[in-house]
């Protein structure tokens, strides 16, 4: 029974590393337009590496059918949009503070993180 | 020539509806490149009509050839191109529905091979008996059961496993997650059993094949059912989307052509018939009408428009033939305008949803953790069988919690309660002015063009020397000639409807919140209010009491002093709206503190309150100092809302709580407030206090049924209840349970449609 619980303790100091803990690898935009891949409910890449004080554009291709993948919304900078299926959708940010934003779904689940550096690294 | 060949072009695009693709062409700079690429594309079959626009770099092409074809051909001739996607809100909400109405059927299809496996097991179970595996024969049947599912897994719930395997290895975790998980648990426990029955105490050889393929048709059902509901959860927008034309009747070489709105050029004569909707905005030209624009303003009088007058897109000329000159055009148009505001304002957050968000985004994370505590709970402290006790709840766990509900909680909400008010012609500029919009306590008004038309007009004439009537007038309308206050323009109104004629002002100069100075003629004028002449020292003394009975009435009385001595006083009326008293009635019975604000003097002000029946009034304010007012109401604790025609009050209205901008008709200040009443009546306040209202607390309980569902649902689950009431949910209970709480969320959200903001 001891080693039963210490696999369920070490599951869950597993999941709270994998989840929260863990950063997944930031992608850099290149000459300021990053493609987003929306696709079996997630954005790919999820983490994305922004210029401060540049234009962006965001370059979105949802493949995911469900209704929740429709809208990408960043709360922060007021912007929402409805992606169309199969089709790219470009979103311009205008230049934006350092600082990082989150962009998501309606609900959540999809989630993703631009980082605004001031040098861009 | 060219006659007959625009009759050509007029009769195909009248009679015969063919494809119309739009191609870019690149590195086309000079005229004759026109002709070469128009000239390519005439020669591909199928084609009927090629027009090239070299400005935009774009070509039309009628007829139904492959746009591969037409690449091709504008490359055989030295140029690339490519296709450009119809980017209209009508073709992009036509391909969302097309999407939707794809993934709906998709789910139900998937719904039904997992329920025709997970019903038939559900009844053998309830029915016949236990599902446990206690013979070799019995392993047969379960593996072959299994085998079954594992299809259905494939089938009917591959989505959920590789949405749960693509935000595993992205680190993140959503509801397709926690189904994988669910579902996945119960069946690899479930085969498990069967191969390697003695590995399991006898009590625990049960295995769970009916719960996967149940959970996994129950959700695809509820997924299915909430896009329905989503659907009608943007009518409001489907309908102003629909409100666009998708063709225009524009005069060309003095020939009437239908062409694709998208064709439309800033300038073009557009001509619109009886019962024909106006395709784009404009200022009439020719003839006169009366127009529907109930559609955007919800004014359901026509409106008479006569030549100068503007006309918006998506309105319906209702009884004459109009020719106008298009003004704006694509995503200029009012219309066009006001859709963008709305599905922006749609997709925006209140502030009481940031609670969910925050709460969503670890949710999953959350549930898992839990799943497991309650295992290893049941593993060491549960009774026998530990393990099967243990796998019931920790599937359970994951399958009841819904991190859908949560999140759909408020968004769901606020794309009824914006698109409900848009119907009613108020457009709210974002989640956060629709929360503070249910929660004020005072509205200030300004008074003219709020509360009343902000058409003032000279009532009378009271002369204090020796001059006429029409020489004072005379000389005030000269003065003011320059001025554009509303007042400025009454007095002008009034000389030349006498058929005076105007001298030329000089030293012209305008004294804010007091009136105007100048020189006319070698005259020195001074035409203001009391405090004015007080400065100038004027001496106004024996026409102070004829003043005051003026204000009494309800008229403005101005003073016009000529070369230093008092010449008369000019009083000016602007009439109440109709319905501006039963609307301020309609906000102080919902409990608002109504208070006028004027730079009108305080006698005027005081009888415009009393007769709308306001009884606090700010009188003589400057108009620097009518964000003061707002600021002092603040400071007496009040949650305030200042509505103003956007002259004067862009201070105030961005001091607000919440800043309304009035519009009369289609002409609004879309930009300029937090909340735009598309007519000029005040009922709108009041029906956007009321829709916020219904809107925030419809959010409350999508938000505390979403909590208490998962705060509830997920310990039950767990087994809380089963030490005092031997209470285990089944999971497949857990499934149907999870399927419908977003459901729930979606259809409470619907139910806002059914609300009458007049009845408020």
């Amino acid at each position: 029974m001891m080693i039963i619980n210490l696999l369920g303790v070490a599951l869950i100091v597993m999941i709270v590393w994998w989840f929260w803990l863990y950063k997944p690898q930031v992608v850099s935009a290149d000459n300021n337009t990053v493609t987003i891949v929306v696709d079996n409910g997630t954005y790919e890449p999820s983490r994305i590496q922004l210029a401060a004080s540049q234009d962006t554009t965001l370059r979105f291709v949802r493949k995911d059918a469900s209704p929740c993948a429709a809208t990408v919304v960043f709360s922060d900078i007021d912007i929402s949009e409805e992606l169309p299926l199969n089709k790219p959708k470009d979103i311009s940010l205008p230049p934006l503070p350092s600082g990082e934003y989150l962009f998501s779904c309606q609900m959540q689940m999809y989630r993703g993180t631009l980082i605004v550096n001031r040098n861009g690294e | 020539m060219q006659l007959t060949d625009n009759n050509v072009l007029k009769e195909k695009q009248i009679h015969s509806p063919e494809r119309i693709t739009y191609l870019r062409v690149h590195n086309a700079s000079c005229a004759s490149c026109v002709n070469k690429i128009e000239g390519a594309l005439k020669g591909v079959d199928g084609v009927q009509e090629a027009t090239m626009n070299l400005a935009q770099s774009t070509v039309s092409v009628t007829g139904g050839a492959p746009v591969d074809n037409l690449i091709n051909a504008i490359k055989s001739v030295g140029y690339n191109a490519e296709g450009i996607t119809d980017t209209s809100d009508q073709s992009v909400l036509d391909e969302k529905e097309k999407a939707d109405e794809a993934y709906y059927q998709r789910l139900m299809r998937e719904m039904w091979i997992a329920l025709s496996l997970g019903v038939p097991l559900m009844i053998y179970s309830l029915v016949i008996g236990e599902m446990t595996v206690t013979t070799t024969t019995e392993r047969v049947v379960w593996l072959t059961i299994g085998l079954l599912t594992f299809g259905v897994m494939f089938f009917a719930g591959k989505h959920f496993y590789v949405g749960a395997w693509k935000s595993f290895i992205n680190h993140s975790a959503n509801m397709d997650t926690l189904i994988a998980l669910g579902t996945g648990t119960a069946w690899i426990y479930s085969m498990f059993v069967v191969f390697f029955p003695s590995l399991v105490p006898e009590m625990a050889r049960h295995v769970y094949f009916e719960a996967t393929a149940m959970i996994i048709g129950l959700i695809n059902l509820g997924l299915a059912l909430e896009i329905k509901a989503r659907g009608r959860t943007s009518e409001a927008i489907k309908r102003l989307i629909g409100l666009q034309p998708k063709t225009a009747r524009v005069v060309r070489n003095g020939e009437d052509v239908d062409i694709a709105i998208e064709d439309v050029q800033l300038g073009d004569l557009v001509r619109v018939r009886p019962g024909e909707k106006i395709s784009v905005d404009g200022v009439v030209l020719e003839g006169q009408t009366a127009v529907d624009e109930s559609m955007l303003t919800g004014e359901p009088m026509p409106v008479e428009k006569a030549i100068g007058d503007e006309v918006v897109a998506g309105t319906v000329n209702k009884s004459g033939s109009i020719l106008f000159r298009a003004t704006r055009v694509g995503k200029d148009t009012a219309l066009a305008q006001i859709i963008e505001m709305v599905k922006r304002a749609q997709n925006s957050k209140p502030p009481i949803g940031r609670l969910a968000d925050l709460i969503s985004a670890y949710f999953v994370p959350i549930v898992m953790i839990i799943a497991v505590v309650s295992a290893l709970a049941w593993l060491n402290f549960g009774p026998d069988p530990r393990i099967a006790f243990a796998i019931v709840s920790a599937t359970t766990v994951l399958i009841i919690a819904c991190p859908c509900a949560l999140g759909l909680a408020t968004p769901m909400s606020v794309m009824v309660g914006v698109g409900k008010a848009a119907e009613a012609g108020v457009l709210i500029r974002n989640g956060e002015a629709l929360q503070t919009a249910s929660k004020i306590t005072a509205m200030v008004l300004d008074k003219t063009g709020t509360i009343t038309l902000g058409q003032p007009a000279v009532t009378d004439i009271i002369l204090a020397n020796e001059n006429n009537k029409s020489s004072v007038l005379r000389l005030a309308a000269s003065l003011e000639a320059g001025s554009e206050h509303p007042l400025a323009l009454s007095i002008i109104e009034s000389a030349k409807e006498r058929g005076l004629d105007f001298g030329t002002v000089e030293q012209f100069r305008a004294i804010a919140g007091h009136g105007v100075e100048g020189i006319v003629e070698g005259q020195s004028l001074l035409f203001g209010n009391e405090r004015l002449m007080q400065e100038k020292g004027i001496d106004i003394d024996a026409y102070v009491e004829k003043a005051q009975e003026m204000a009494a009435q309800a008229q403005t009385p101005m003073y016009f002093a000529v070369d230093g001595k008092l010449a008369a006083i000019i009083a000016v009326s602007d009439p109440i709206k109709s319905d501006s008293i039963e609307a301020i009635k309609r906000l102080q019975k919902n409990g608002v503190r109504v208070v006028m604000l004027t730079g009108d003097n305080r006698a005027t002000a005081q009888a415009v309150a009393k007769k709308v029946g306001i009884t606090e009034y700010f009188a003589e304010v400057l108009p620097d100092q009518k964000s003061d007012k707002i600021a002092e109401l603040q400071g007496q604790g009040e949650i305030v809302g200042m509505t103003g025609d956007g002259i004067n009050d862009a201070p105030a209205l961005a001091l607000a709580n919440v800043g309304f901008a009035i519009g009369t008709g289609t002409d609004v200040a879309i930009e300029s407030a937090d909340i735009t009443l598309m007519r000029g009546s005040l009922h709108g306040l009041a029906d956007a206090i009321a829709v916020s209202k219904a809107t925030l607390s419809n959010i409350k309980q999508n938000l505390l049924g979403a909590f208490i569902y998962n705060v509830a649902g997920v310990p039950v689950a767990a087994g809380l209840l089963y030490p005092f009431l031997g209470l285990l949910l089944s999971p497949v209970i857990a499934g149907a349970a999870m399927a419908f709480s977003s459901l729930t969320v979606v259809t409470n959200a619907n139910r806002l449609r059914l609300f009458n903001a007049k009845n408020h």
